[in-house]
């Protein structure tokens, strides 16, 4: 929407006041996933291969689930930092304009300091798509976007029902690093090396299998079947966002009732 | 004496009132603890070559990891010592009484203490009543124990002389953000946190021999498990020491002579 | 315009603890009292009115003003405000108020003011031309063409509240809150404050209800008071009715020739006395002032006299004494 655009004008005006600051951040955002993705690296070349992954493999998978993660940090920087909006009092400003919650908390804060990590992300991207043997198509370009939006919006999700835990404590928000950072660090590998009730943890409750294990299968030609199917799946994955969107609701409706 | 003893005690306060933030923490560490074992195992199912650490002390090394998080990350903050230094209130802790270096080293040390006693009881008590193979095992014997507990004690110490660096760094670069991150990535890679050392090509394990982040976490680790035999562990004991009087005797010139600059410059 | 009634509104605390013991055990489990905060509360505000909305802390002052801006969903009681219930049809609700919270921003704060109101202007929507005649007003009315393009946090605290009640007007708003507008400013932003207030107030017939501590501020803008005391609405009227009741006392200032003889006058007290200044008390239910000026000017040769009314300060902890809160 226009006023998100305008929100994040005003944001970047912001953040650039800071600028040295700005390109540190981004620096070590940069750092800190090359650092995990060298471990990676190292890995694969003393045991050569995970459960029938090669290295290339694996290293898509991780690029795709960084730049989803990467993206979602930016987007919904409003929702990773909402306790501090609650604490300052902030939220009752929100309360008393014209717009949804959603919306003024989202435009609320944008970290474009994430940048580093999305660029690293982007070049293993890069670097594994240019050694797999891939047969590309219109469907599979298709479905690795598909991957990459879903996986910003399952994050967010993740996001929004931390940020509404706010509304009942501000203390144990840790948690949520659990499926986000946790969850990053998770699917960046295929889910089929996990055990057996992880995977399906990570397919049917968070469902960071469905941008991660099948599609990654169809991208990688390994599979049969309909393809249309293969490239859905991320995208039902998505659909994870709408339940977290209702709880969002429910929390305002909780803050409104209960007071700060 | 007691004024650290006190110090301690707040900290253990404030740190039970977020009593939900600490089983969040826990529960984090302990996820973390998890994802990784089961990743090593995935790669240790087909493993063409014998690693040089077995399955069964690597998910030792990896729970000791997350129980003493606190004993070797490095991306603990204190942002009070960071205004301090930025902002040029230095000044105020110029007047104290005490030793300046040894005031903040106390701090620090109070402040990983006071986290880890926290949560580490949790972590290992569930980790050790796990199914196997996932289980955090008991050490061979009680030396072995007895090593690694004061390894342990003189990889915190280590740990925090490090730190101080990173404090003394920032009166250099005024950036509190570029020095953590140097020193949290390069520090955390070193120490085995990401890629555990003996899994590590060889060059970068010489490297890492060289620095002094892996005498923090992964000698004492390696220590509990017996992968690192006694008399290494005795030897790698007199190491650590050496390590931790060079960097408190180089953390201590470094941070007069920062402080004489301060001063010389009229704060 | 504004109808409250019968709003009834509970919280539940929860209680701290004490001691390593005590924290220990509150890891497992938290006890909780219940505050009433608000109890029974109705009036009814017309439009064009300057209401001040007193009390102590933790009365109930902005539990009040929140539910009336929508942001907090009563117990009990109706209210109903140009029309809408404030907390049904939030959005469309909080079109027509403005809000000012004394002691948090609505700007934001590392760039120009400027950009702040621009933001706001496609918040609520409001078309240029609009926009562009009530921002040259306000700018001229608060004087904010020199601060208008720095940044909010390089402001000083006078500078910034005069933008904060200019954004909150922006939107051409028929009611404004202000919770605590004055506080922490200096003498002088808080009379330009306070004339800004009233004129808009006359000029635009914008309704105002304004909680404050400042008594001053009160006595400046609000010719009806509403006291409310631990949730209860003590006291809804005129603040001459309550300079009626509790300040009948009046302090009479003299400067004359020296003379040794100490004053007595009846029916008033000394305060202080030298023998060329004094200062008296008197109870103006009981003596005239005129009466005794008139005394005091054949017992010694009057330079200068001053008679002040009681400070609304002392009026109002009389006030708050008589109602035990």
């Amino acid at each position: 929407m226009n006023l998100y655009f305008k929100y994040l004008l005003i944001l970047f005006k912001s953040q650039m006041q800071y600028r040295t600051s700005f390109w540190l951040l981004s620096i070590g955002q940069f750092f800190i996933p090359f650092s995990v993705f060298a471990g990676l690296y190292f890995l694969f070349e003393r045991f050569g291969q995970i459960k029938g992954w090669d290295f290339f493999e694996v290293a898509l998978c991780f690029a795709i689930i960084h730049m989803a993660f990467s993206l979602s940090e930016c987007f919904a920087r409003g929702f990773d930092t909402f306790s501090s909006l609650i604490i300052k009092g902030d939220f009752d400003r929100v309360l008393v304009r014209p717009r949804s919650t959603f919306l003024q908390v989202l435009g609320s804060k944008f970290e474009f300091t994430r940048i580093g990590r999305l660029a690293q992300s982007a070049i293993v991207l890069l670097w594994a798509l240019n050694n797999l043997p891939i047969e590309w198509s219109l469907v599979k370009a298709v479905t690795l976007f598909f991957m990459i939006t879903s996986g910003v919006l399952i994050f967010t999700g993740i996001y929004m029902l931390a940020a509404t835990m706010c509304f009942w404590t501000v203390q144990g928000l840790e948690v949520a690093n659990i499926f986000t950072d946790g969850g990053r660090e998770m699917a960046q590998y295929p889910l089929n090396i996990y055990h057996k009730w992880v995977a399906r943890f990570f397919t049917y409750v968070i469902p960071f299998g469905t941008v991660n294990y099948l599609p990654l299968l169809f991208i990688l030609g390994k599979t049969n079947g309909n393809e249309v199917l293969y490239m859905l799946t991320p995208v039902l994955g998505s659909l994870f966002i709408l339940p977290c969107f209702l709880v969002w609701q429910f929390g305002v409706r909780h803050y409104r009732s209960t007071g700060s | 004496m007691k004024v650290y003893a006190s110090i301690l005690k707040i900290r253990l306060l404030i740190g039970m009132q977020y009593r939900s933030a600490a089983w969040a923490g826990v529960a984090t560490q302990f996820f973390w603890g998890f994802i990784s074992i089961m990743v090593f195992k995935a790669f240790y199912e087909f493993a063409a070559v014998t690693p040089p650490i077995s399955l069964k002390e690597l998910i030792t090394y990896i729970w000791l990891q997350q129980a003493f998080l606190a004993f070797i990350m490095l991306w603990f903050r204190d942002n009070e010592l960071f205004d301090l230094i930025t902002s040029g209130n230095i000044a105020y802790e110029l007047c104290r009484p005490t030793d300046l270096y040894g005031f903040w080293y106390a701090k620090l040390l109070a402040q990983r203490l006071s986290s880890a006693l926290l949560r580490c009881y949790p972590i290992l008590i569930l980790a050790f009543f796990l199914p196997k193979p996932y289980n955090l095992t008991l050490p061979p014997n009680v030396l072995t124990f007895i090593l690694f507990v004061i390894t342990l004690l003189l990889g915190l110490l280590l740990l925090v002389a490090i730190s101080m660096f990173l404090y003394i760094s920032v009166f250099i670069t005024l950036s509190p953000m570029g020095s953590l991150l140097i020193f949290g990535v390069l520090g955390e890679f070193f120490a085995g946190l990401i890629i555990p050392v003996p899994l590590m090509p060889l060059w970068l394990q010489k490297i890492a021999y060289v620095l002094p982040f892996r005498w923090t976490a992964d000698f004492p680790f390696r220590v509990y498990s017996g992968h690192i035999t006694q008399s290494d562990a005795v030897i790698g004991v007199f190491i650590q020491l050496v390590y931790l009087l060079a960097l408190l005797w180089l953390g201590k010139l470094a941070l007069n002579s920062v402080l004489k600059r301060v001063v010389v410059q009229g704060g | 315009m504004i109808k409250v009634e019968g709003i009834t509104k509970s919280f539940k605390v929860a209680k701290r603890s004490t001691g390593l013991l005590q924290a220990a055990k509150s890891l497992v489990h938290r006890e909780h009292t219940i505050v009433e905060a608000l109890k029974d509360i109705s009036f009814t505000i017309e439009p064009g009115e300057i209401v001040g909305y007193i009390g102590p802390n933790g009365a109930g002052k902005s539990t009040t003003i929140k539910i009336m801006s929508g942001i907090l969903v009563p117990d009990g009681g109706t209210c109903n405000i140009m029309g809408f219930t404030p907390w049904k049809n939030r959005v469309e609700y909080v079109k027509n108020i403005g809000v000012v919270f004394g002691q948090r921003s609505q700007l934001w704060w590392d760039v120009p003011v400027i950009d702040s109101f621009e933001l706001l202007k496609d918040i609520y929507k409001i078309p240029q031309q609009e926009y562009q005649s009530t921002f040259d007003l306000l700018v001229e009315t608060l004087e904010l063409k020199d601060i208008i393009n720095a940044p909010v946090r390089q402001l000083s605290l006078g500078q910034r509240m005069r933008c904060e009640i200019a954004a909150s007007l922006i939107h051409n708003p028929q009611i404004l809150f202000l919770d605590e507008p004055t506080i922490g400013l200096d003498a002088v932003s808080k009379i330009a404050v306070r004339q800004f207030i009233k004129t808009i107030n006359q000029e635009k017939g914008v309704t105002v209800v304004l909680t404050t501590h400042d008594m001053n501020d009160i006595e400046a803008l609000a010719n009806r008071v509403i006291l409310i005391g631990k949730g209860s609405l003590l006291y809804d009227g005129n603040l001459e009715e309550l300079r009626k009741r509790f300040g009948s006392q009046k302090t009479i200032t003299a400067d004359y020739r020296k003379n040794p003889n100490p004053i007595d006058i009846a029916g008033t007290s000394v305060i202080s006395w030298s023998p060329e200044h004094v200062v008296l008390s008197i109870d103006t239910e009981q003596t005239l002032s005129s009466e005794v000026i008139t005394k005091l000017s054949s017992q010694v040769e009057l330079l200068d006299v001053t008679i002040e009314s009681q400070p609304i300060e002392d009026i109002i902890i009389q006030l708050y004494k008589e109602f035990q809160i």
